[in-house]
């Protein structure tokens, strides 16, 4: 290891160490809030790990948040909590394989397309189970898991998803997956196989998304299949990973700190136009700066090199 | 019970239809891919719900303002939002990715507004809701009304593209945007046209399903969704494959409610999109693959 990279390492460790006394510093509404912008850190970095290289937009992030959020509300009661968050995994895991093999052999229209409905599709079934089979919608999570614990879980969470994605950014894997970004036939030609390295990316995305929405659960006492299944989380996460650019690892990050205060302000200031203003800001973004900050601090940082 | 739900299916399916043509217009021709689509229709339901409780203007007096304030509509939104965007990008799927997120936007920006002017709640009104009998099925005649001018609608469509000049210019355009402009046609303006008559024909399917259906402000997601799924199944572009995909989407929904549960009417659509995908991805009528 050179000794860029190993004052790297010891700069991040520091700096995770750090956060993880946040805690025992801050009041309640702090937490809260330390508490979103991890959640939507993680989110909008697993987000970016797929559709950053590859330039799938994945619309469907809520589905996967709901389903681990879901799995918690029915197995959390009786089952220990790391039983519960690999079974939460394990579901994700499957609905991501099937939508992945299904759609991402084709072209990114259908996977759109496909990721597009899938949150109100999990939804619609959710909905129907519960009516049907156990005639309850909405189910109580009362599980002794505190905010301090959410947040260190988060914390982890985040860590795992940034090593996660330096190490694909140097092995094969996140070689063949910039190859495939910039042009697929290219990638098919130089021998990568393309539909299995999307369907891999797309189901680590997913995984992580799954097991932040079943870490996240404890933090609402009351879960139903609306509250679970709410499309503006998929919407906010693309946002963020946009504003801060998903071209670059650490890219979403500089959208979800800004954006998460944002949309906490607005949310209590004007909640029955937020979703209005949400999707303006999104149209702001698209248009004034697609790179995201990234790319504009790239762009300025260039110009002295 | 089976005619009843054969009629009931077709109808519906009459409107996916008729929505899926338009959709197919602004992907096939104007090569954006919209998915605030569903939103304009909701829009266009609240529109004509508007005209008949406050101005006592009925549905079918209410698409002549309608149906021409949404071509307006989104021939602006062409101009002014997406136009740019096919001037910025550099290649197809680049325009694609920045299409799909703009409309994304966008159809949260309508979503938002409706859900400002109208909340959450189920909106219907009662418009001829008069049971007539057909083949011994009891049908409400608004709905025969509304498949009556859907297959009216659709005819007109045709017959405009298959025999009139600006016609075969937007085929033309759908075909091959590189050799139309050898033969002077402007695309740009031919792609606008044919983005705002999408808008129009689906401004049409909100205001007729709006006499029969009760809606809210947040469906629009479902109506783009079977849209999306219709255009992929009948093949892009192919508005004879639309139409056939349209009933068959309307007759599995209405089948799959009757005798199944109609909690499962999405989870049908999704089968239905997931065996096309799997046996046929070009489409159920599609030439080769793109």
């Amino acid at each position: 290891m050179s000794g860029r990279a190993l004052a790297w390492g010891c700069g991040a460790a520091v700096l995770v160490g750090l956060l993880a006394l946040v805690p025992f510093a801050a009041d309640d509404y702090r937490l809260s809030l330390a508490i979103s912008i991890l959640s939507y850190t993680v989110l909008a970095t697993a987000w970016a790990l797929f559709s950053g290289p590859t330039r799938y937009v994945s619309l469907a992030t809520v589905a996967f948040f709901g389903i681990g959020a879901y799995a918690v509300a029915v197995l959390g009661e009786h089952n220990p909590w790391p039983l519960v968050l690999l079974a939460a995994l394990g579901i994700g895991v499957a609905v991501a394989l099937v939508v992945g093999l299904a759609t991402l052999r084709l072209s990114g229209v259908y996977f759109v397309i496909f990721t597009f409905g899938l949150a109100e599709l999990v939804r619609q079934l959710v909905t129907w189970y519960e009516v049907n089979r156990t005639r309850t919608l909405g189910r109580y999570v009362f599980l002794d898991i505190g905010p301090a614990q959410i947040y260190w879980q988060l914390l982890a969470l985040a860590v795992m998803v940034f090593a996660l994605g330096i190490l694909i950014r140097r092995s094969r894997l996140g070689l063949a997956l910039r190859v495939i970004g910039d042009d697929e036939a290219v990638a098919r030609h130089v021998g990568v196989n393309t539909t299995r390295v999307k369907v891999a990316l797309f189901t680590l995305s997913a995984a992580f998304m799954t097991v932040t929405g079943a870490v996240m659960a404890p933090r609402w006492t009351y879960i139903d299949p609306a509250i679970a299944f709410n499309p503006v989380v998929s919407f906010q996460v693309l946002i963020m990973a946009l504003l801060g650019g998903a071209h670059r690892l650490y890219g979403p990050l500089l959208g979800v700190v800004p954006l998460t205060l944002l949309f906490d302000f607005l949310l209590a200031r004007f909640p029955n136009h937020f979703i209005m203003m949400v999707g303006v800001a999104f149209l702001l973004i698209v248009y004034a700066i697609p790179q995201g900050i990234a790319g504009l601090l790239e762009r300025a940082l260039g110009k002295r090199r | 019970m089976l005619i009843e739900a054969a009629l009931s299916g077709l109808i519906l399916g009459g409107m996916y239809a008729l929505v899926a043509m338009g959709l197919s217009l602004q992907y096939g021709v104007a090569r954006i891919m919209n998915l605030s689509y569903g939103e304009l229709l909701v829009a266009a339901s609240f529109s004509a719900w508007a005209l008949f409780t406050g101005a006592a203007v009925n549905p079918l007096a209410g698409l002549l303002a309608v149906v021409p304030a949404a071509f307006a509509a989104s021939w602006l939104v062409y101009r002014l939002l997406l136009a740019p965007l096919v001037r910025r990008a550099r290649t197809r799927d680049a325009l694609e990715v920045d299409t799909i997120l703009a409309t994304f936007g966008l159809a949260f920006v309508v979503q938002g507004v409706m859900l400002g002017f109208f909340g959450g709640a189920y909106y219907s009104y009662g418009y001829l809701a008069v049971p007539v009998k057909i083949l011994g099925a009891t049908v409400a005649v608004n709905r025969l009304i509304a498949l009556g001018v859907a297959v009216a609608i659709g005819l007109a469509l045709y017959f405009g593209l298959t025999r009139t000049r600006a016609g075969t210019a937007v085929r033309a355009v759908a075909v091959d945007p590189e050799s139309a402009r050898l033969v002077a046609i402007d695309v740009r303006a031919t792609a606008g046209f044919a983005f705002a008559l999408g808008g129009a024909l689906v401004a049409a399917g909100g205001v007729l399903v709006s006499m029969f259906l009760t809606f809210n402000a947040n469906l629009g997601v479902l109506f783009t969704m079977k849209a999306l799924i219709v255009v992929i199944m009948g093949g892009v572009g192919n508005l004879l494959g639309a139409l056939i995909a349209g009933l068959l989407l309307g007759l599995t929904e209405t089948f799959v409610a009757t005798w199944v549960d109609p909690g499962l009417t999405l989870a049908a659509t999704y089968s239905l999109f997931l065996l096309v995908l799997l046996a046929r991805p070009q489409g159920l009528f599609g030439g080769s693959g793109r």
